[in-house]
């Protein structure tokens, strides 16, 4: 056994053993079962270590063979498939919030699904479990393929990929108890969060050990945003979740932070965790998925260093426009609206080398759906990216800020672009992985794309006419100065609009069902061998 | 308190402004720099090497 084994299995038996005593003296039922969870988490892990041991081969896995790169690819396949399940499940939970909103019955008086537990369930589906897997599994391809090195790493791959999802458990399961420290897309817990810090610190490491193995002498464009991506998101979590435990018996913490000071950070956190995790992330995956089906270099390599250095300078100061017309200072507010109009330039700039990619190739646009889809998510992420800018300017946040315009932005650039070109890269990803020829059915692609871009179109629409009819009755005075609505009028003039949004909800997913069956058959009826990757059949590594 | 934001506000309306100028303009011209231009090009390449 070699020494990361065991201390791996040491350090989760140590694990188990603190979350027993923990679980025996929790101050409520909920905590208890978190840590119960964790105990049997780590029991499984010792397990499957000692198991792992007895079935390896005892020499390690070779990095290359007969002189190409072995790649590993086991965990990435892991995480493909989790992303797909975690998908359909925060597209359903997010159906069923719209649903709830249009028909407030269907919480049926439960607290585990009323709206204030279910939203947040669907936001960290989506982001964290969808979004992040896709991320996890993009990444580690990706750094391979660029790097061509294997992996870093013999356990911790696994870590990662396995660690992260557990995390993504643990946050679901707490959200739906009520356990939630309210601040939003950060709501796990104190104990959540030192887990999740774990896995990220794992995740960076390996992810900069394969760059430090590889044996190309320039690091591609995409794993610049990768790096800035994991390694800004780790700073963000740590200074948003600075908080004090009330006792390790207990699930509640409080922050360090206080008053405006606390929003701030929570801003800070939360743009970035847009700029940072569904931008960066996604573009690095733009960088290298977009060139690889359309079969040519990105159309300017120097304009995407400058794409680069300009996104993630600027994107960091944009958190305040979150926070107009609060008690946070109006030089803040203003700093926060001038860089968010300034973001507009290297967003646009992405946005057209990702587009000018297909210069002497838009032909492939006919006839590959899965190309159209990654090609509308970057018209997508430019449509929001103007939106974003124009949202962020005072006197219009007066107007948008509290609506469902912003849901309606946030979901453009979610199922948009995020979401899109998720679908995208996991449509070229499978073959690849499985080794497979192509995709069980071009057809049902291109389904999956008309199907969820009306569901997108039917969102996205009835948000903004929702969202600027709430910000104008909430305006509307009469002719004696008194409010012209009462609020509940404003609530039942949604009505109609949250009904479509519903609708577009609905076909969204069942677009995404569609690509899961593609996907399955893929795997299961693709045959055998040679993918157009020519990928060489090497020993799996496990 | 005032002096402080006075001071801050100053310190960023003039050196971060030139801090970011200066940034800007290094990443520029390492970009643009003619003899990194085969660099680039051999890079952009990369995804679509096979192995």
């Amino acid at each position: 056994m070699t020494l990361g084994e065991a201390g791996t299995a040491l350090a989760f038996g140590l694990l188990a053993f603190l979350s027993l005593l923990i679980a025996a003296k929790a101050h409520t039922s909920e905590y208890a079962f978190h840590a119960y969870l964790f105990a049997a988490g780590s029991i499984a892990a010792v397990f499957a270590i000692i198991d792992r041991y007895y079935n390896r081969p005892a020499i390690k896995a070779p990095l290359t063979i007969d002189g190409k790169p072995n790649y590993n690819m086991g965990p990435i396949k892991f995480a493909t498939v989790a992303a797909m399940f975690w998908g359909i499940a925060g597209f359903t939970v997010g159906l069923w919030a719209a649903l709830e909103l249009a028909f407030p019955v269907l919480n049926f008086d439960l607290p585990w699904i009323s709206f204030g537990r279910i939203r947040p369930l669907h936001t960290s589906a989506v982001i964290f479990a969808f979004g992040g897997n896709v991320l996890i599994a993009t990444s580690f391809y990706v750094v391979q393929r660029t790097c061509r090195a294997r992996l870093a790493g013999d356990l911790a791959p696994w870590f990662v990929v396995l660690g992260y999802n557990f995390f993504i458990v643990i946050a679901g399961t707490g959200y739906l108890l009520g356990i939630t420290q309210s601040k939003e897309y950060a709501e796990p817990e104190w104990y959540a969060d030192l887990w999740l810090t774990i896995v990220w610190v794992v995740y960076f490491l390996v992810f900069l050990a394969t760059i430090m193995r590889r044996s190309e002498p320039h690091i591609y464009v995409a794993n610049w945003f990768y790096i800035a991506f994991i390694l800004t998101i780790a700073v963000l979590h740590l200074g948003n979740n600075a908080t004090i435990p009330v006792s390790i018996f207990s699930p509640k913490s409080y922050i360090v932070w206080s008053g405006v000071q606390d929003a701030m950070v929570q801003w800070w956190y939360g743009h970035n965790a847009v700029g940072f995790f569904l931008t960066a992330g996604f573009l690095a995956i733009m960088y290298y998925f977009i060139p690889k089906r359309v079969e040519r270099p990105v159309y300017s390599y120097r304009l995407s260093i400058i794409h680069f250095w300009a996104l993630i300078f600027l994107y960091i100061w944009a958190g305040p426009h979150h926070l107009h017309y609060t008690a946070l200072p109006d030089w803040a507010q203003t700093l926060g609206m001038t860089f968010s109009v300034m973001l507009w330039m290297p967003s646009w700039g992405g946005m057209i080398n990702g587009l000018m990619t297909l210069s002497g190739a838009w032909d492939k646009l006919r006839t590959d759906p899965v190309l159209r889809m990654m090609v509308v998510s970057v018209a997508f992420y430019g449509m929001s990216t103007f939106e974003g800018p124009l949202m962020s300017i005072k006197a219009v946040n007066s107007l948008s800020h509290y609506t469902d315009w912003t849901i309606g932005h946030v979901h453009s650039g979610a199922l948009g672009w995020v979401a899109f070109v998720s679908f995208g890269a996991v449509y070229c990803l499978v073959p690849w992985l499985w080794n497979r020829k192509g995709l069980y059915s071009l057809k049902l692609v291109n389904w999956h794309f008309w199907i969820s871009t009306i569901g997108i179109v039917l969102y996205i629409s009835a948000m903004w006419v929702s969202g600027i009819l709430q910000g104008l009755m909430w305006r509307a005075y009469t002719n004696l100065g008194f409010l012209e609505y009462s609020f509940i009028e404003t609530v039942e003039a949604m009505h109609p609009f949250y009904v479509i949004r519903a609708l577009g909800g609905a076909l969204f997913l069942a677009g995404s069902c569609l690509m899961v069956f593609n996907l399955w058959m893929t795997v299961r009826s693709g045959g055998t061998e040679i993918s157009t990757q020519s990928e060489p059949s090497l020993v799996p590594a496990e | 308190m005032p002096a402080t934001y006075r001071f801050l506000a100053e310190f960023a309306q003039s050196w971060g402004l030139v801090y970011f100028v200066t940034i800007f303009m290094i990443v520029v011209a390492y970009a643009l720099w003619p003899s990194n231009k085969a660099k680039f090009d051999e890079a952009s390449r990369m995804p679509l090497r096979e192995d």
